[in-house]
């Protein structure tokens, strides 16, 4: 009994200490309360629906950040993992009758398998054109997958697969929580001494080489992180559509990828999340005016940039937070002086 | 015979169309650091110019074209003034900013013209008959005029100030600023070269191919590997590897079966062969590491 009262109080301390002095951290609390709550309110399909591909999409989108972003090698090819996660994953279940809890961790071994294949080549390359080279993976899987309509259904795609879970609420349990347990093991990926390496590689690969690191293997292991979360977004797409199609693969949907990205503001991770949670539903609501959904979409994008062009989150992130120029710690805009050292923020 | 004869006039028909194509993707990336993606998304919109003067509103093609090539080339450096230039710094940005313009562009043109298949009447009507294999008119004269304007273009680059004035930003930006010349200047009129090439492509091939919103994601695919395949930022590369594109692709369609799946697969594999052997690409210059 005091052990629990004890670790009550030890939360309570954390929470009116490190999280109720910082908005961007209640917000983030928020946001998961939110998303964990969000069906005893509301048992609407259609936006139960919307915010499980929400998710879905948040955890490739993160996943890019964590290549793309924290190591820098800018992949236009995103569109290969997700769709190896979604047709490993419909193929295993269709073939094999493995049930999506295995389909999908295999779908995504196979994303895995898909970085270390283009990572290989790929790692002699830096810059555009890494970028330009990655565009090509997923197009040349197109042209195999429409080559071979016997085993992956050509244009049609791969139909009839089993569901993620019996029921909607279920199914959106299953993608909200992996979307947040991944999304919070991707961050604290991006928060280790390895995210510290991805990091340094991106600002300077030469000096890491000089400092002793084998920058090879770290770029390597970037794309086949990058690739199992994306792969495993993309075996949860699969499953909760129910088709793995050549949609998947296709040059829009990498664009996409970099998009809600960019948007949302690299090496962040919460970044990408939150843009997806912006615009995807953003998409959906624009569904009125059918015909000028993507037009608006494209406005909203352009308009963003040309006044953040460091990202939404970021931006934002600095209006309500500064730091302290002494010991590097956040505070809130409102205060005058620092919450730990009492050092004056200006 | 007959089908040899064919692979040569399609390979090199699609091979000028992606060197005209990849010189001006390659020109605004070697002056002004821009991945332009809407750079095939101009290509289209001249292409359906085209089709708006000479079916709209009942004029000659050759009208059509000449309004093309104008409207699209200050289409694109108003774009470029608006959306690109505020944001030239930000490498990332620029990068979506070109995406989103692209959507912007097809999705105007599926408002405006719907998504449908059309087509535009050629310039010249008729054909030759050599060895059996009907070689139509239009695609000699695309052929011709491609040349001409990559001659055209060499000349401009090696032989007058302005060309002198795009090779030295191209070369070193912040040299080229101290040795007098506007660099911002020079990147807006390579824009508008780079975007009046882009027109142009489309004004010569579009009697040869079907009209619909998204017609510029193919070209778009294989002038990046083109590019690749040929170094970035040098012109002699983009040109040799768009032939060397186009004719894989030629190849392919004609002799392998489901060649019409397969064709960029193939050529993008290509590319990425060449790249295990050379990562700079055929004749590029690898870049000092910048840092």
């Amino acid at each position: 009994m005091d052990l629990i009262l004890f670790y009550l109080r030890k939360l309570f301390t954390i929470l009116k200490n490190e999280v109720l002095v910082l908005p961007s951290r209640v917000v983030a609390v928020l946001f998961f309360l939110i998303l964990l709550l969000l069906p005893v309110f509301t048992k609407d399909a259609y936006l139960l629906r919307i915010f499980t591909l929400t998710s879905i999409f948040a955890i490739l989108a993160a996943s890019w950040d964590l290549l793309s972003g924290f190591t820098g090698q800018m992949n236009f090819g995103h569109a290969l993992f997700f769709g190896v996660g979604a047709y490993g994953a419909a193929l295993l279940n269709k073939y094999a009758g493995i049930p999506p809890w295995g389909t999908i961790p295999l779908g995504a071994l196979g994303a895995v398998v898909a970085g270390l294949i283009i990572g290989i080549p790929c790692l002699r390359l830096r810059g555009t054109y890494l970028a330009l080279t990655t565009l090509a993976f997923p197009i040349i899987l197109m042209g195999i997958v429409f080559a071979l309509p016997d085993l992956t259904g050509g244009e049609l795609g791969i139909s009839g697969i089993a569901r993620l879970a019996g029921s909607r609420v279920a199914s959106y349990y299953i993608a909200v929580v992996t979307m947040l347990g991944l999304c919070s093991i991707m961050w604290k990926i991006t928060d280790s001494n390895t995210g510290i390496i991805f990091h340094a590689i991106r600002e300077d690969e030469l000096a890491v080489r000089s400092a002793g690191i084998n920058t090879t293997r770290y770029k390597l292991l970037a794309f086949c992180l990058s690739g199992f979360f994306a792969g495993v977004s993309g075996g949860l797409y699969a499953h909760f559509m129910r088709i793995a199609g050549p949609s998947t693969l296709e040059v829009s949907m990498s664009f996409q990828v970099v998009i809600w990205a960019v948007f949302g503001g690299i090496v962040t991770i919460y970044g990408p999340v939150g843009a997806v949670f912006i615009l995807y539903p953003l998409l959906e609501l624009l569904r009125f005016w059918q015909e000028y959904r993507t037009l608006m979409f494209a406005g909203v994008v352009l308009l963003i940039l040309l006044y953040m062009p460091d990202g939404l989150f970021p931006w934002l992130r600095d209006k309500i937070e500064k730091e302290c120029p002494r010991c590097k710690i956040r505070n809130v805009a409102m205060r005058h002086t620092c919450r730990v050292c009492t050092a004056p923020l200006d | 015979m007959g089908f040899v004869l064919n692979i040569i006039v399609s390979g090199l028909i699609s091979g000028s169309v992606y060197a005209l194509l990849a010189i001006g993707f390659s020109l605004i990336f070697g002056v002004a650091r821009i991945v332009n993606i809407a750079h095939t998304a101009f290509y289209m919109v001249a292409a359906y110019c085209i089709y708006f003067v000479t079916h709209k509103m009942g004029f000659h093609p050759m009208w059509g074209m000449v309004a093309a090539i104008v409207m699209v080339t200050l289409l694109g450096i108003i774009c470029y003034n608006i959306f690109i230039n505020p944001i030239r710094e930000h490498e990332g940005a620029v990068l979506i900013a070109t995406i989103a313009l692209a959507m912007a562009l097809q999705e105007i043109m599926v408002l405006k013209f719907t998504g449908t298949y059309l087509s535009v009447p050629s310039l010249v009507k008729g054909y030759l008959l050599i060895l059996g294999v009907k070689v139509f008119y239009q695609q000699l004269l695309t052929f011709c005029l491609a040349l001409l304007v990559m001659a055209v273009l060499w000349v401009l680059l090696m032989r007058t100030k302005l060309g002198l004035a795009i090779r030295s930003t191209a070369q070193d930006k912040e040299v080229a600023n101290l040795m007098g010349i506007n660099e911002a200047r020079v990147a807006m009129i390579t824009m508008g070269i780079s975007v009046g090439l882009a027109a142009f492509t489309g004004a010569v091939v579009v009697p040869l191919t079907i009209l619909q919103p998204h017609m510029w994601m193919h070209p778009l695919i294989m002038i990046m590997a083109v590019v690749v395949l040929g170094g970035l930022g040098s012109l002699k590369g983009s040109f040799l590897g768009a032939y060397i594109l186009g004719f894989a692709e030629a190849l392919v369609v004609f002799l392998a079966p489901m060649g019409a799946f397969l064709k960029g697969s193939v050529a993008l594999s290509i590319m990425i062969l060449v790249l295990l052997i050379r990562p700079e690409g055929l004749f590029g210059v690898s870049f000092e590491e910048e840092r």
